[in-house]
C-alpha cells in the first residue's frame, strides 16, 4: 500500500495549487463583495487555465483534456476548491463527463466547444416538488413526431444564466415495478434560446457567491429527437453511468477549503498573543487544532481511497458517499473552529473564513444530503442481511 | 548560426514560502520534512532558455541538477515547464549537505566539456545561502564571457546583447558567445508547467551520474561557525503630527 503521491501527481498539485493563489484568489474579494464574475475577467482567466492545461482536465485525453486517473483528478480537484467557487468553477471549467456520452454530433456540437472554453454546460434536475427524490419530478417531455415536446419547471440550476445549453432530465413516461410505478427519464440537449425554454434569475443565497443559480422554466419547448442523450427513458442511467464520481469532486473541493480554513487557523494560533501568550499555547486552542488536522486526514483519506477505487472498479456507493459526507461536515467543523481561534476578526471579509463558512453550508446540501448519504451507506450495510 | 544547444543548471532549495527555522544547535537551516522547490532565479532561467527555444534560437534545453537525489524532482519540474533533457549528478546523501560553489562550478565545467552548449543560463544565486559565486566561477573557469544579473537578453549570431540590473540603474553590454549568463528577477515570468507537460516530463530523459564520474572533490572547503535567525523587527512608533513625521524622516531617518 502506498499513500505517498507520485512525481507526476506532486507536480500537478503544485501547478494547480500555484495556479489558484496567483489567478484566481487576487480577484475573490471582487467577486464575493460584488456577488457578480465579470465576463472579461472570465476570459482573460480562462485564456490563462487553457494555457497551463488546466481548463476541462477532467476530461480523457482523446478528446482534449488531461486524461488524469480519478485520484489525480481528486487531487486537481481539491486545489481548484480551494478558490471562490464561481472563480474556479468558470474560470478553470470541468464539463460535466456526461457529454461523453453524448453521440458524435453532439460532441461536436457540444463536448468539444466546452473543452475549448467557447461553451458552458448545465445540468437540470431538480425540482421545486424534487429534490432528493428525483424519481418525483413532474417536468416531462412528449413524443410529437420526430420531435419532443417540453413542458415543466427546474429550479436551483448552477450556472445555468451563463451556460450556453442545459442538458435536462424530464419524465417521459411511466413504468410498474414490484415497488410501484416508476417515471421514466429521458435526457435532452436544449440550446439557450430555444422557442418555448426560459431560463430566469434564481434566488440569492448564502453559499459561493457570484456561483448564480437559475430556474429554468419550459413552455411547450420542442426539441428534435437528436438532442436526446443516450437513448430515450434511459436518462437515469445515463447519469448513473457519467455522474459516479461527482460526489468525490464535492468531497475534494471542501478538502481544499478545509485545509485553507486550518492553515489560517494555524498561523493565526501561532501568532496571536493574549494573556501573555501565543493563543496557540492555550489547550483550548491547541486541542481544536490537532481535531481540525486529524478530522481533515480522516475525511482525506476516505475521498482518497475511494478514488483510488474507483479506478480499480471496485468502489462502492457507499465508499462514495461516505467521502461526501465526511468531507463537507469536516469543512463545516474547520470552518467553524477556524473562526472561533479568530474570534472577532473570524467573521471578517478581509478574511477568507467567513465566506469558507458560508460556502460550507450549501456542501452538506447539494448533490445527495448528509441525510440521503447516510441513507445510502446504511441501506448497503442492512441490504447484506436482507433488510 | 545553427540553433545551440543551452545548458541551465537548476538548485533544490528551501520553497521561498517556508518560514525558515534554524536548528537547534545552530549548525544551519533545519530542512528535514520542509518544502523544497527549484530556486526561482534559476525557474527564470529555464523559462528563457524555454523562450529562445520557441523563437527558434535554441535547439536543445539541457538542465542539470547537482546535489542529493531528490533534486531529481527539480529537473522533472523543468522537464514539464518544457525543458528538454536532465542530468542529475548526485553529490550528496545528507539534504543538509550544501556543495559549495567552487565544486558546482567544477561539475558544470565538465557537463559543458561533454556537451558543449553555446550558453549557460543560470538564476543569479540559489535563494537559500545567496552565494551568488557559480556562474562568474564557471565562467572564470572556462574562460567564457559572462554576464550577471541580466533582465533582458537578445542573441545575435556569435554576440548576445543583455541588460544587467546594476545598483542605480540599468546597463547594456554585448557579450561574446559562448557566454554564462545569469538571470535577475525582472527578465521574465515563468511559465505553470502544464498539466499536458508534466504527463510528457515523465518520458524525457534523466541521465544519473555522481561526482565521482566527472571525478570533481566535492569536500566542502568552508566551515560554517554559526547560523543564527535575523534580530526580529523593532516596533514602530506613532507620530503625532504632519511636521513631526517628517522632522523625523528629515533628522532621524535621513531620507528626505
Amino acid at each position: 500500500m502506498d499513500f505517498g503521491l507520485t512525481e507526476e501527481q506532486a507536480m500537478i498539485v503544485e501547478t494547480t495549487r500555484a495556479f489558484v493563489e496567483n489567478e484566481l484568489y487576487p480577484h475573490e474579494a471582487e467577486v464575493e463583495r460584488t456577488g457578480h464574475l465579470r465576463m472579461d475577467l472570465i476570459k482573460e482567466l480562462q485564456a490563462k487555465a487553457i494555457e497551463a492545461g488546466l481548463y476541462a482536465a477532467n476530461l480523457p485525453e482523446e478528446v482534449g483534456g488531461a486524461g488524469l486517473d480519478t485520484l489525480t483528478w481528486l487531487l486537481y480537484e481539491k486545489e481548484l476548491g480551494r478558490a471562490n467557487y464561481a472563480l474556479h468553477w468558470t474560470c478553470v471549467a470541468r464539463p460535466s463527463n456526461i457529454l461523453l456520452a453524448g453521440n458524435d454530433e453532439q460532441r461536436e456540437k457540444y463536448l468539444y466547444p466546452c473543452i475549448r472554453g467557447e461553451k458552458w454546460d448545465c445540468l437540470a434536475m431538480t425540482e421545486p416538488g424534487a429534490g432528493s427524490d428525483l424519481r418525483g419530478m413532474k417536468a416531462s417531455a412528449r413524443e410529437d413526431g420526430d420531435d419532443f415536446i417540453l413542458n415543466g419547471t427546474k429550479h436551483f440550476i448552477s450556472h445555468a444564466d451563463l451556460a450556453d445549453f442545459t442538458i435536462v432530465f424530464m419524465a417521459t413516461g411511466e413504468e410498474q415495478t414490484p415497488r410501484g410505478p416508476k417515471k421514466k427519464i429521458t435526457a435532452f440537449f436544449v440550446d439557450k434560446g430555444t422557442k418555448g425554454f426560459t431560463v430566469r434569475e434564481g434566488y440569492r443565497n448564502v453559499s459561493h457567491r457570484g456561483y448564480t443559480n437559475a430556474v429554468l422554466e419550459f413552455d411547450d419547448c420542442r426539441v428534435n429527437r437528436r438532442q436526446v442523450l443516450g437513448e430515450v427513458h434511459k436518462g437515469f442511467d445515463v447519469a448513473n453511468d457519467w455522474l459516479g464520481a461527482t460526489r468525490l469532486q464535492v468531497a475534494s473541493t471542501c478538502l481544499g477549503r478545509a485545509e485553507r480554513a486550518l492553515a489560517h487557523a494555524v498561523s493565526y494560533a501561532a501568532e496571536r498573543e493574549q494573556f501573555g501568550q501565543k493563543i496557540g499555547k492555550f489547550q483550548g486552542i491547541s486541542f481544536k487544532l490537532a481535531d481540525m488536522a486529524m478530522e481533515l486526514k480522516a475525511a482525506e483519506l476516505l475521498t482518497r481511497e475511494a478514488g483510488w477505487k474507483y479506478d480499480q472498479g471496485t468502489v462502492t456507493e457507499a465508499d462514495m458517499s461516505m467521502a461526501k459526507l465526511k468531507a463537507t461536515e469536516v469543512l463545516a467543523f474547520i470552518a467553524d473552529e477556524a473562526i472561533q481561534i479568530h474570534g472577532g476578526m473570524g467573521l471578517m471579509d478581509e478574511l477568507p473564513l467567513e465566506r469558507i463558512w458560508r460556502d460550507a453550508r450549501v456542501e452538506r446540501i447539494w448533490e445527495g444530503t448528509s441525510e440521503i448519504q447516510r441513507h445510502i451507506i446504511s441501506r448497503e450495510m442492512l441490504r447484506a442481511h436482507g433488510a | 548560426m545553427p540553433p545551440m544547444k543551452v545548458l541551465v543548471p537548476v538548485k533544490r532549495v528551501i520553497d521561498y514560502n517556508v518560514k525558515v527555522r534554524v536548528k537547534a544547535d545552530g549548525s544551519g537551516v533545519d530542512l528535514a520534512n520542509v518544502k523544497m522547490s527549484m530556486n526561482p532565479f534559476d525557474e527564470i532561467a529555464v523559462e528563457e532558455a524555454i523562450r529562445l527555444k520557441e523563437k527558434g534560437a535554441v535547439e536543445e534545453i539541457v538542465v542539470v541538477s547537482i546535489g542529493v537525489k531528490q533534486a531529481q524532482e527539480t529537473l522533472r519540474t523543468a522537464l514539464a515547464m518544457g525543458a528538454d533533457r536532465a542530468i542529475l549528478i548526485e553529490a550528496a546523501s545528507d539534504v543538509h549537505t550544501d556543495i559549495e560553489p567552487l565544486a558546482v562550478a567544477k561539475l558544470l565545467k565538465a557537463v559543458v566539456d561533454a556537451e558543449q552548449p553555446g550558453l549557460v543560463l543560470c538564476g543569479k544565486q540559489a535563494i537559500d545561502n545567496d552565494m551568488n559565486a557559480t556562474g562568474q566561477m564557471l565562467a572564470a573557469l572556462l574562460g567564457w564571457s559572462q554576464a550577471t544579473f541580466i533582465s533582458e537578453l537578445s542573441i545575435d549570431g556569435d554576440s548576445a546583447t543583455v541588460t544587467r540590473e546594476v545598483d542605480g540603474g540599468l546597463q547594456t553590454i554585448k557579450v561574446k558567445m559562448p557566454a554564462i549568463v545569469t538571470v535577475d528577477l525582472r527578465l521574465n515570468e515563468p511559465r505553470y508547467a502544464s498539466l499536458p507537460n508534466i504527463m510528457k516530463a515523465k518520458k524525457k530523459p534523466l541521465e544519473e551520474k555522481t561526482a565521482a564520474d566527472y571525478g570533481v572533490d566535492v569536500t566542502p572547503r568552508l566551515t560554517v561557525v554559526k547560523t543564527a535567525e535575523p534580530e526580529g523587527r523593532k516596533a514602530g512608533i506613532k507620530v503625532g503630527s504632519v511636521d513631526e513625521l517628517i522632522a523625523k524622516l528629515k533628522d532621524e531617518a535621513g531620507v528626505i
